[in-house]
């Protein structure tokens, strides 16, 4: 009776220990990356759920690096997708959905920064360097054309002969 | 014992860098020394650069050996390696941290400068010399970084038993080898730039400088090339949701170099054909890299929070700001104290070769500047205002693309302008047939293509007529169709390689945009949950789920799931997209599972078991993906073909050397 018994115990404390270390593993597994949006997240209308990864794309994750919210695992990003599609289910404009989640967490969380003030040299700055580039290529064809036809053109007789006399009476003209 | 052994070395390296830097400006400044003297001060940086590179090599693999062994008295070791780590990623470990990788930085630029002093024997030797002084500073200034900052060799006075792992999304084949290759590309600018600096020291710019600097050019280009692609093609592979670009500042300080580079090897071609850009080139080499410097400021400073930022540390981010500060600064300036001596070279016409390749060079220029304030402007803004921004891939697919899209439409006409004034209407008729076959395939895209964005089928007709275009070129100079086809073939088989190279190049970037957008718009995905014995369809193909199970590998434990996978009621492969555990750290990583087919990959992911039984799958299948890289392998073998120009071949033209020295009598 007590072998029986003191057996079952040894038996369960095994099972249990298995149980427990294969519990952890899973746990510890789970805690990895639960991937980007999810079965459960998707809207039942294509079309709202077209528009809802259209926005995810431009919106940053929070907390991570350098990630959209449409393709980051953390928790954050998964509540700013259900936000997402939280509005656009309710009849939002997509860009009511951006001005809600600006409203909330910022210009931070914009991909693609809104032209003003403080982003006016980001936007500004690319077109601007290929206009100057452009410019100074066209100036630098102007003179170019200039320095060549100078050249080539050869002296008219009337300036040759001018120019005979310079020489002759020393530069005294 | 060993890693003691490293560090002497590596000190040593120091005082060798010391005295090739020295010795060429020595004998170019000091009076009072005779010709003699001077020839052999100068020649002294020759034995100096072999030296230098073989001590640091020397140091290189003593840091290896302690990662082989694994040595965890050494600190480094200790916090980035474990002993049940396969061999290969104990080895990739070396390069896989902060103090490591910059050796391998430093061990790249002596190396680099061991192959001018050997294969530059048909330079003049000032040049040489000159090359050799510039390049050992920038070896002596991250020697220093990495000896007072840096050191890899520390040592642990209690020397743990186990070691502290390696981040297990850098144990992985094509991110072993993917830094040696980008530092080779970084790095290997360092050799133009010593040019520009060493041309400018010596007031000498020539047509033979641009021949002499391009093969070096064209090599670390090559490099970088690789690098990058390899980089892009792990995050595609690696980071579990099929995206091969992100944007990342750290990608960019990459991008940055490689589209200075390709601008340079453009424009020294009219340097060296025309004597023409001589300015602009000799800027562009400067720049290049010190956009490489920055690069490697931003990484390693921490500035950036990314996941490749692991070096943070406010010490080290000043010393490479310091670096950086010093060189590019110190060249541009000597650049603006002998810009007015650059006599102006060959006038050209707008529309010539030399202006179709003024154009790529701004396309090229600005499309980088473009990546540059993209990149620093957030960081800008948060210092001088505290606002917080993010620019994402939205602002560089606005700003960047149509730069690229323009550069693209033109590229074609390049190669059939004439040097000084070329005839526009000429190069379209001879690109007829690339027009015809770019057209043909927008028609075909947009029958079979249907569903997406309009703009789709005119990119995949883009890219055909860059290829094509690149074709017409090898038609054109073979004069296929005005010969006989025997004639043309042997004309063809005989043309140069360097046009082949840049006919290959051209293709290259054709096949790249190709991959890119048909990746980009024709990508489909499915996300869903699955139970053992469902089957679902995505790109042609139906995949039944057989559940998942557990599985031990050599340090990690992972969930592997298993679909069949079949096509047309034919079973193909069976797919293993597993979630693996490292045991050290104690990290997940996820790794798809994919079939790969000349119509594009069938990409899974397994993700998260499901209360109510079956697993979260993510299913993609990306279209004609691989053609992402395979452009990018076609680039790196042009390059390889250019560069086995007999023409470019270092050392076989010009035995002849001019000595100033008494030559032995015979």
């Amino acid at each position: 009776m007590s072998r029986a018994f003191c057996a079952f115990v040894r038996a369960g404390c095994a099972n249990a220990i298995i149980v427990a270390f294969a519990g952890l593993i899973m746990a510890l597994l789970a805690a990895g990356p639960t991937l980007a949006v999810q079965p459960d997240e998707v809207l039942p209308d294509a079309k709202l759920e077209a528009r809802a990864r259209a926005l995810s794309a431009d919106l940053r994750c929070l907390v991570c690096q350098n990630q959209s919210i449409d393709d980051s695992n953390a928790p954050l990003a998964r509540d700013l997708r259900l936000l997402v599609r939280e509005r656009l289910t309710a009849g939002d404009s997509d860009a009511a959905v951006m001005n809600y989640v600006v409203a909330r967490y910022g210009e931070f969380v914009l991909l693609k920064p809104p032209v003003n003030g403080s982003t006016l040299l980001l936007w500004l700055g690319p077109p601007a360097m290929l206009l100057l580039t452009l410019i100074f290529l066209l100036m630098k064809v102007r003179r170019d054309r200039l320095v060549r036809e100078a050249k080539v053109k050869p002296l008219s007789v009337a300036e040759q002969a001018r120019l005979d006399a310079m020489l002759k009476d020393g530069g005294n003209s | 014992m060993i890693a003691e052994l490293g560090h002497f070395a590596l000190t040593l390296a120091v005082a060798v860098a010391l005295v090739q830097m020295l010795a060429p400006l020595a004998a170019g400044q000091l009076a009072g020394l005779s010709s003699l003297q001077r020839d052999q001060l100068m020649a002294l940086a020759v034995p100096a650069a072999i030296v230098k590179a073989a001590l640091i090599l020397l140091a290189f693999l003593a840091l290896m050996y302690a990662y082989v062994v694994s040595d965890f008295s050494v600190e480094n070791v200790y916090a980035n390696s474990h002993s049940a780590k396969p061999l290969i990623y104990r080895i990739s470990g070396v390069w896989g941290n902060h103090e490591g990788s910059m050796l391998l930085w430093v061990l790249m630029v002596a190396s680099f400068g061991a192959a001018v002093a050997t294969f530059g024997g048909h330079l003049p030797h000032s040049l040489r010399a000159n090359v050799l002084a510039v390049q050992s500073s920038i070896a002596l200034a991250f020697l220093l970084f990495i000896l007072l900052t840096s050191n890899p060799f520390l040592r642990i006075i209690d020397a743990p038993i186990e070691g502290r792992g390696l981040n297990p999304i850098l144990q992985d084949p094509a991110l072993a080898i993917h830094p040696p290759f980008l530092y080779a590309g970084y790095v290997g600018l360092s050799v133009s730039f010593s040019f520009a600096v060493a041309a400018l020291i010596e007031g000498r710019i020539d047509a033979a400088w641009a021949r002499w600097v391009r093969p070096w050019t064209l090599a670390a280009w090559m490099m970088l090339t690789l690098g990058i692609a390899l980089g892009s093609f792990w995050a595609y592979y690696e980071l579990g949701w099929g995206g091969w670009w992100f944007w990342d500042p750290v990608e960019n300080a990459s991008l940055m170099p490689w589209l200075a580079s390709t601008a340079l090897i453009h424009s020294a071609v009219v340097m060296e054909k025309r004597e023409a850009l001589k300015v602009w080139t000799i800027l562009l080499a400067i720049l290049a890299f010190s956009l490489s410097l920055m690069g490697t400021f931003l990484v390693r400073s921490g500035v950036l929070t990314s996941v490749h930022a692991f070096a943070v540390d406010p010490a080290r981010g000043t010393f490479v700001l310091l670096i950086l500060a010093i060189f590019c600064g110190g060249a541009l300036t000597l650049f603006a104290l002998r810009m007015s001596t650059l006599k102006a070279g060959g006038l050209f016409a707008p529309i010539s070769r030399e202006g179709a390749l003024v154009l790529n060079n701004v396309l090229l220029t600005v499309a980088c500047g473009t990546v540059l304030i993209g990149t620093l402007y957030p960081l800008g803004l948060e210092a001088v205002t505290g606002g917080k921004i993010s620019v994402g891939p939205p602002y560089f697919n606005a700003t960047f693309g149509p730069l690229m899209l323009a550069l693209l439409v033109a590229l074609p006409f390049g190669p059939f302008l004439a040097w000084k004034r070329g005839d526009v209407y000429a190069a379209m008729q001879r690109l007829v047939w690339a027009a015809a076959i770019a057209f043909a395939g927008i028609v075909v895209t947009m029958a079979i293509g249907g569903r997406g964005p309009w703009l789709a089928p005119l990119g995949i007709g883009l890219g055909l007529w860059v290829i094509a275009g690149a074709l017409s070129e090898i038609a054109h100079r073979g004069r296929l169709g005005s010969v006989p086809l025997a004639t043309a073939l042997q004309r063809i088989a005989g043309l140069p390689r360097s046009v082949w190279g840049s006919s290959f190049a051209h293709a290259g970037a054709g096949i790249m945009t190709i991959g890119i957008v048909s990746m980009t718009a024709y990508q489909s995905e499915q996300v869903i949950v699955m139970r053992e014995g469902q089957t679902t369809q995505i790109g042609g193909y139906s995949l039944t789920f057989k559940g998942a199970a557990p599985r031990r590998g050599p340090n990690y434990r992972e969930e592997v799931g298993v679909l069949e996978v079949s096509r047309g009621g034919r079973a193909i492969v069976e797919l293993n997209p597993a979630k693996r555990l490292y045991d050290a750290p104690r990290q997940t990583t996820s790794e798809a599972g994919i079939h790969a087919s000349w119509r594009g990959d069938l990409y899974t992911v397994l993700g998260d078991a499901q209360a109510g039984g079956g697993y979260v799958v993510r299913l993609y299948f990306n279209p004609l993906v691989r053609l992402i890289w395979i452009g990018t392998l076609v680039m790196f073998f042009a390059g390889l073909l250019s560069l086995s120009d007999r023409r470019l071949r270092i050392g076989a033209p010009q035995r002849a050397r001019v000595r100033s020295g008494p030559l032995p009598a015979e």
